[in-house]
């Protein structure tokens, strides 16, 4: 029997697509299709192979993008929030790319590095990594000290403070970065093809919009929103997998 | 447990019974002094309460003999040897328990084993004894914030009684919880120091609660933190958990206390 959170979540989806559906019939504008010709398109899209041949362009800098900003992400965090000395040094870079105006800099970035892989992986990784190291950082440094004392006094090495300690009190916050991360991932793949050279998913968009098939624009617009939330969900069974307990609030609540 | 109390012990500690010693212990946090030349003994097998207004040094000097601070000056020694940092013959309770939220009941219980290496069906099975000594049997699987204040404080007090260390150093522990419970707690305290060959330093803000448990008592005072007096409590000590709070001499021992104690609460 689905439970009841199962069925709030259908009910929820119900509504938006409904919503869509009406806008797209009203219509809003001509440039609207409907939820139905939306889906249509993706179907057709799917068939003929155009989607996967997209994707297999438009993940390579996402998923190298994540995977870096996720690794490079989670140990600079746990660096800056163990070390003070650090935080001075890397926390500005952060705070600084975390509200620069990346669609600005793509055409720096394009100078330095060319059209290819590389900028668009940079693009992932600047919208990406900085939500993941200040969320890293500040989980870090609010661990409960009576924790670590705890372990310390129980004659834990630093090491053992570190990963039994540290880390699995600093998990929940953690993972809610890579959460935003790797959503602001997805809108740098994206844009970094809209705005750097059109491959993949960022070729679809372009090139229908160009020849005003809109129901094929908003199908690939559509699909990486639908791929990110199944990612997302993914990450978030892992977290419980690796981290039994942040189900299970907190001693201090 | 049994709540009464075995024989009374000496009232005189010899030298060599001395568990733990301060000598002249200062902390500055910068330029505010927390302690001043504080010198303290501690007898072994007895239970001595660092008692005073708040703000009078009295977490500070209990982190300082657990080494998790270091001293500004002076020298502690537990059993002859001098503390250079956390050590195999202290363990800690803690005021806010400071249990692991992500791991059940077990593993919080082993938790102390576990930082020494204990492999786990060995440290395991300690940790289920120790559960079941304070009365926590059945709840090795619970997670802490599926338990009550007081059971979370029995954790924290079986994690730091199954490492078997020499020494207890208890900060506050009882205060967290509510008044039923305290009380509880401290009568089932008064059985454990009987009945556990440790000595245990008890750092606590209520005077009833220093007097109750107590064979010693000693008095800090804030603002730099010295200690003003130590009480010895001996008369009330082979009395009886149930009596205890019915004897004149432990009423006027808290009128006591009280009255020196009065004129630094603000």
């Amino acid at each position: 029997m689905p439970s009841r959170s199962f069925l709030l979540k259908m009910l929820s989806l119900a509504i938006v697509f409904g919503a869509w559906e009406i806008a797209g019939r009203v219509p809003v504008s001509y440039a609207f299709p409907t939820f139905l010709e939306s889906m249509r398109a993706l179907a057709l899209l799917a068939i003929d192979g155009t989607l996967f041949t997209a994707y297999a362009e438009t993940l390579r800098p996402l998923a190298l993008g994540v995977l870096i900003s996720a690794i490079l992400g989670i140990a600079l965090g746990l660096w800056i929030g163990l070390s003070a000395r650090f935080d001075w040094l890397f926390s500005p870079i952060f705070v600084v790319m975390q509200s620069a105006p990346l669609a600005a800099l793509i055409p720096l970035l394009v100078m330095a590095y060319g059209i290819g892989l590389t900028s668009k992986v940079f693009v992932v990784c600047i919208m990406a990594m900085p939500v993941i190291v200040l969320n890293t950082a500040s989980a870090v440094r609010n661990t409960p000290s009576s924790l670590t004392e705890m372990a310390r006094s129980f004659l834990g090495s630093r090491l053992d403070v570190i990963l039994k300690v540290i880390i699995p009190a600093a998990s929940p916050v953690i993972f809610s970065g890579l959460r935003l991360g790797i959503s602001a991932g997805f809108i740098g793949a994206i844009l970094s093809e809209l705005k750097i050279t059109p491959t993949g998913v960022g070729d679809i968009i372009t090139y229908s919009r160009s020849i005003a098939d809109y129901a094929s624009m908003y199908a690939a617009i559509f699909s990486i929103i639908l791929l990110a939330v199944l990612f997302l969900n993914l990450l978030e069974k892992l977290e419980l997998h690796l981290f039994r307990g942040n189900n299970r609030g907190y001693v201090t609540d | 447990m049994s709540q009464t109390r075995a024989a009374p012990r000496s009232t005189v500690p010899l030298a060599a019974d001395i568990a733990v010693r301060t000598r002249d212990v200062s902390k500055h946090y910068g330029t505010v002094e927390a302690l001043r030349n504080l010198s303290l003994d501690f007898p072994r097998g007895q239970l001595t309460s660092l008692l005073g207004p708040s703000g009078c040094g009295k977490t500070t000097l209990l982190k300082i003999i657990a080494g998790l601070i270091p001293a500004t000056s002076g020298q502690i020694e537990v059993s002859g040897k001098t503390v250079t940092g956390p050590g195999p013959d202290r363990a800690f309770v803690f005021q806010d328990f400071a249990l692991l939220p992500w791991a059940s009941v077990l593993r919080n219980v082993a938790f102390g084993l576990e930082l020494r290496g204990v492999a786990r069906s060995e440290r395991e099975a300690i940790a289920e004894k120790y559960i079941r000594d304070v009365g926590l049997a059945g709840f090795e699987t619970s997670y802490p914030h599926q338990l009550s204040g007081g059971m979370r404080q029995r954790v924290g007090l079986a994690r730091a009684l199954s490492v078997n260390a020499e020494v207890l150093l208890m900060d506050e522990p009882f205060s967290a919880v509510d008044e039923q419970t305290r009380r509880k707690f401290q009568e089932d305290l008064l059985a454990l120091v009987a009945n556990e060959n440790k000595t245990f330093i008890f750092v606590t803000h209520s005077i009833e609660e220093a007097v109750y448990v107590s064979d010693q008592i000693a008095i800090l005072l804030p603002r730099p933190s010295r200690v003003s007096e130590v009480i010895r409590p001996t008369g009330i000590r082979d009395k009886g958990a149930d009596n205890i709070r019915r004897d004149p001499e432990y009423l006027d021992i808290v009128d006591r206390i009280w009255a020196s104690l009065r004129s630094y609460v603000e």
